[in-house]
């Protein structure tokens, strides 16, 4: 672990301005107390300042130094209050004692004395005054200032979060790989390159739309996927066989946007891929027994989950976020009500299965 | 001068397989395919036998990617340097990697973007036909110099993990799983690591434990200086080697302190064993 200097939370120009908030704020009370009759002006005034920048001094430093591991410059828990105490303590006997002086005032401090005659009340009231007016500003302005990092880092990392998602949905190696592949057609098979333009233009408008329903019917959701897999089909030629298995009774179910293809893209990449001979995808859908759930799957017969192919253009961490991301979007959409597993199958290739709450009715 | 020249191509997807050929019988009409492939495996098997010249390789393919087939094939071409044949100039083909981009313009290693754009082909192609120029006019003698430098940009590419995992997160102990109890290995205490199928082989003097922790992950979570990739499949501790040995076929062998087998070193990794 690394120790954070001294006084880490140390800004001059702020300690400046305190230091000023203090002094300006001790003239203040020594004009009162002038006015209301208590001594000569000067006395007053240097009795005020000494107290008061006395207590700050020891409370700001304080402050700057027992925080210097925390976010919020203030220290956490009973410091605050004991450095309260020791800030007024320090004040009153202090700068107390430097206001004697000044006065002329040659007798020694007395504790009995200080706590009851009524010179010796004013300093403490004088001193406690000051002392917890500056906290509470100190306080609440470390806060806000903590609050508004916060608030930029939490922008920060929402903005990360969707670019990472776009790059997940919308594959830059997908994308050239496509174009690549139609590039070919257009000059040697025309209307085969007019078929996958389609497909490719329908699986753009799906992804890319950013004002689609949430939900879909899980029809609309397997004519998606059929637009990707004719598309992955194009280019991976005979080494990628699927079937989509959709039961009329369950056309009509609904299901968030866009669940499913980040399963079956998975499958692909890390099932089918790195297999020399290709395999078989296959998407199904039915209906747990008590009619109340719906459980899709998403079936390879690739490489299985231990092999990972090595490739030098995966990001860390990356690899799994399309996983996540359902996961996710699962938790916030069902809570436990909806759950995502991943299994080996017995047969070689992986199971990808998603369970979720059945609702049929008439979503578009 | 156009070069008569022979080719080989490896890429998964048919229908890019196809356009290549015919961007190249555009771009090099001289140049003959000798023949095209699906996937890393049969890649390295065609080039050792019909020796090409030119290499085009993409890089995400089944059975192994394009870097590690051209890492495969270096290690099992027959030695330039006694009247061999040179080793091919590998191009490098890619949809949209820009982490990969970004490392083959770090080594001057030649690419070419998917889809193939003919003017950038022929830049490529210009390039090659200058390089197989230049090596038919020098003497072979010369050859394994050219061969070393495709190993070196081999090994920068191939290079795991790029940066290493600072001291703090390296292994400390091997925990493998042995029947019904974990054996407890200190990383101290071992010799050498071996991948084997979906295993590895983890070997101290006495013992060998295996887990299935991959080699890759591993060798990110130890000592660079301590433990020394000499074969793709193998990670030696430095200090535990005896000496490296030249076997009848041009081969270094590695002896060990506390071993009897004999650990044989890629061409990729030879580099390391120097007389100082």
């Amino acid at each position: 672990m690394t120790h954070p200097p001294l006084l880490a939370h140390f800004n001059a120009r702020t300690f400046a301005l305190h230091g000023l908030c203090t002094a300006v704020l001790c003239c203040l009370i020594a004009l009162t107390l002038q006015t209301v009759g208590q001594g000569g002006w000067d006395a007053q005034l240097v009795y005020s300042l000494a107290v008061g920048l006395i207590s700050w001094l020891v409370i700001d430093l304080g402050r700057l130094l027992l925080a210097r591991h925390q976010a919020v410059a203030w220290p956490s828990g009973w410091r605050g209050p004991v450095l309260v105490l020791a800030g007024i303590a320090a004040g009153a006997l202090l700068g107390g004692a430097i206001g004697r002086r000044y006065r002329g005032d040659a007798q020694p401090f007395s504790l009995g004395r200080a706590l009851t005659s009524p010179d010796g009340l004013t300093t403490l009231a004088l001193t406690a005054a000051i002392s917890i007016a500056m906290c509470l500003v100190l306080f609440h302005r470390g806060k806000a200032q903590e609050l508004q990092r916060a608030m930029v880092q939490s922008q920060r990392d929402a903005a990360e979060a969707r670019l990472k998602l776009l790059e997940a949905q919308l594959e830059p190696h997908m994308v050239f790989n496509t174009l690549a592949n139609l590039r070919v057609l257009i000059a040697s098979d025309a209307p085969r390159a007019e078929a996958m333009l389609d497909h490719f233009i329908a699986y753009l408008r799906a992804t890319l739309d950013g004002s689609r329903a949430p939900q879909h019917a899980l029809r609309t959701e397997y004519a998606r996927l059929a637009d990707y897999l004719a598309l992955m089909a194009v280019r991976m030629g005979a080494r990628l066989r699927y079937q989509l298995e959709l039961p009329e009774a369950l056309a009509g179910a609904a299901v968030p946007a866009l669940l499913l293809q980040p399963l079956v893209e998975n499958a692909i990449r890390h099932g089918l891929e790195p297999q020399i001979a290709g395999g078989e995808i296959v998407v199904r859908a039915r209906a747990t027994q008590d009619g109340r759930q719906l459980l899709l799957e998403v079936l390879d017969n690739g490489a299985g989950l231990a092999a990972e192919p090595p490739d030098i253009a995966a990001v860390p961490g990356q690899r799994h976020f399309g996983l996540e991301q359902v996961r996710e979007r699962l938790l916030t959409l069902y809570g436990s009500q909806a759950q995502l597993s991943l299994q080996a199958r017995a047969e070689g290739g992986t199971r990808c299965s998603v369970i979720l709450p059945l609702q049929t009715g008439s979503t578009p | 001068m156009i070069f008569p020249a022979r080719a080989l191509i490896a890429e998964d997807e048919p229908l890019l397989r196809q356009a290549l050929e015919q961007a190249l019988a555009r771009a090099w009409p001289q140049l003959e395919i000798v023949a095209s492939v699906g996937d890393g495996l049969s890649a390295v098997r065609e080039a050792l036998a019909l020796q090409p010249d030119v290499l085009f390789f993409d890089i995400r393919m089944p059975g192994q990617s394009g870097l590690e087939a051209a890492a495969e094939l270096a290690d099992a071409w027959p030695d330039p340097g006694q009247g061999g044949t040179p080793f091919p100039a590998l191009v490098l083909v890619t949809a949209y990697d820009q982490y990969a981009v970004q490392a083959f313009e770090a080594q001057a290693m030649d690419y070419v973007l998917k889809p193939v754009q003919p003017a950038r082909l022929q830049m490529t192609v210009q390039r090659l036909q200058r390089l197989l120029a230049r090596r038919a006019a020098i003497p072979p003698a010369a050859a394994p110099q050219h061969m070393e430098r495709t190993l070196a940009q081999l090994r920068q590419l191939l290079q795991v993990p790029a940066t290493p995992a600072p001291p703090a997160l390296r292994l400390a102990v091997i925990q493998a799983g042995a029947g019904a109890h974990i054996a407890l290995v200190p990383v101290d205490e071992v010799l050498y690591f071996e991948a084997a199928d979906k295993y590895v082989r983890v070997l101290t003097a006495g013992h060998e434990y295996l887990i299935r922790t991959p080699l890759k992950e591993l060798s990110a979570q130890l000592d660079p200086e301590q433990f020394w990739q000499i074969h793709r499949s193998t990670l030696v501790r430095a200090s535990a080697i005896r000496a490296a040995l030249r076997d009848e076929s041009g081969r270094l062998q590695l002896q060990l302190r506390g071993r009897t087998e004999q650990l044989s070193v890629s061409r990729l990794y030879a580099h390391r064993f120097k007389a100082m």
